[in-house]
């Protein structure tokens, strides 16, 4: 995992907090591969094309500075269209600072993945630090064919650091129908974060979603991972592993050996 | 449709024969892992699960309670329930419930809905119905579900851990300013989810919840059905 990296701002952050938006759409080339006629980003997006695989384009967000501050509005919006493979990954982890206002940040991202297309969304942790605000949402439409990796860790706190608040909702819909929404509320405000229901002082958690229309007539079976994690079939063609660990490598450990696990399960589909 | 009618009591009553008495909701695994001890650490996990799967359940009785399509909303329950041995658990204890409501309050709407899902609806979305077959309002039936979500936790463990019942009970008291603003909050966002869709329902999951569902369902021997 690459370690977290807290750029240096270049110019001093306006009061007001930045406002940015960036936009990745993936289209079949016409010759068996992935097209990107949109990558664009501002302010603390910087979006590169980082090669490929077979038929999927990968995108790489480059950290260009410490995002998200306090009051920061960020919005990332990304299409898959039919026929389309697109991987995207973050090259470091993103880290939730404290703002001059106080006032939260939003990290609004929207993914769109037609009926046949293939989306791998992998980006680095989201490290809560000690005094920010940050509120996220993901909010995934796939197509009724579309297929779905997708990982979220959340790390609370950086090293010995008690955490900032962290609101992070993830929906997803599948067919137009509700197959997925969570909302994660962590740290100072967030009352009963920390007890035996929610956290029990695990300071890293998250999820891998993987979303295959194989799974409609082939469910996978529910199965604990030890006392920290479970793999939950959901109510539709999904599979959700969960896990809470102490921190962020332990957490990736664990998701990464189902990550492979789960790629055996969908090539033998 | 006032928030206090005595309709209310008769719903949230422990005594009411809907099969809560069963289940822990996590309790259980909780006190197994040494997270639940003495009444502090319970106080903890009870204001966790009152905010978390205790406000999705609220918001999805309320909604249900304001007149939205049970269906759409049991569609809405599956979505904020990835654990599948709690998404049985719910449609179970909603089964139990709706048995024991039609002897209490008919309705064709009851009826509808257990012709529609004869294996059981999630248990807040019969709830909801049954509110509106007492003549509760959205309001009403969120502080129902709110309550439910701590005081099966609590009388699960006092016989747990032995905890005093007075202990458990002040657990209860002291969180009911709480309960207030999480049925609040349910009915406000059943306001919104008329206006706005499902999506406006609020979603907060508790992932130790989740995770030890599925490790407890596996037990061979348990107190609990969850």
């Amino acid at each position: 995992m690459t370690p977290p990296v807290a750029l240096v701002t270049a110019l001093a952050p306006d009061p007001a907090g930045v406002v940015a938006a960036a936009r990745i759409v993936a289209a079949p080339d016409g010759r068996g591969g992935t097209a990107l006629p949109v990558l664009e980003g501002g302010g603390p997006f910087a979006l590169r094309r980082v090669g490929g695989r077979g038929a999927e384009a990968r995108v790489a967000l480059v950290g260009a500075m410490s995002a998200p501050l306090g009051g920061d509005r960020l919005t990332l919006d990304a299409r898959v269209e039919a026929g389309a493979a697109l991987a995207f990954s973050t090259t470091a982890a993103t880290i939730a600072l404290p703002g001059r206002t106080g006032a939260p940040a939003t990290y609004d991202t929207r993914i769109d993945v037609a009926d046949g297309a293939a989306l791998r969304w992998l980006p680095e942790p989201l490290i809560s630090a000690h005094g920010s605000d940050v509120r996220t949402t993901t909010r995934v439409a796939l197509g009724a064919g579309a297929r779905l990796l997708l990982r979220e860790e959340q790390v609370l706190g950086r090293a010995g650091e008690p955490p900032g608040r962290l609101r992070s909702r993830l929906t997803i819909h599948h067919a137009g129908r509700p197959l997925f929404d969570q909302e994660l509320n962590y740290g100072p405000g967030a009352p009963g974060w920390d007890g035996g229901a929610v956290l029990g002082g695990h300071r890293a958690v998250g999820q891998l979603v993987v979303v295959h229309p194989a799974f409609e007539e082939r469910p996978m079976a529910a199965r604990p991972l030890g006392a920290t994690a479970a793999v939950t079939p959901l109510a539709g063609p999904a599979v959700v592993v969960s896990a809470v660990a102490r921190d962020a490598l332990e957490l990736r450990k664990v998701l990464d050996s189902w990550a492979s696990e789960l790629n055996d399960v969908i090539r033998a589909f | 449709m006032s928030t206090m009618s005595a309709a209310l009591l008769v719903l949230a009553d422990g005594r009411f024969p809907a099969g809560g008495h069963a289940h822990s909701g996590g309790a259980e695994a909780a006190v197994k892992a040494g997270r639940v001890t003495d009444g502090a650490s319970l106080e903890a996990f009870c204001r966790g699960r009152l905010h978390t799967a205790g406000l999705t359940a609220a918001g999805l009785a309320a909604a249900t309670a304001a007149g939205i399509d049970p269906l759409a909303v049991d569609a809405a329950a599956d979505a904020r329930t990835p654990s599948p041995a709690l998404r049985a658990a719910a449609r179970r204890l909603g089964r139990q419930l709706m048995r024991a409501a039609r002897a209490a309050w008919p309705s064709p709407e009851l009826d509808a809905l257990a012709a529609a899902l004869p294996r059981g609806a999630h248990q807040p979305v019969v709830l909801g119905l049954v509110a509106r077959a007492a003549g509760l309002g959205p309001l009403a039936v969120a502080h129902a579900a709110a309550y439910e979500a701590v005081s099966g936790p609590a009388t699960a463990v006092v016989r747990l851990l032995s905890l005093d019942p007075f202990e458990a009970t002040a657990v209860l008291a002291r969180l009911a300013p709480e309960l207030d603003a999480v049925a609040s909050a349910a009915a406000d966002a059943a306001g919104a989810a008329l206006v706005e869709g499902l999506d406006a329902l609020p979603a907060p999951a508790a992932p130790l919840l989740d995770i030890t569902a599925e490790q407890h369902a596996a037990w061979p021997v348990r107190l609990f059905a969850t």
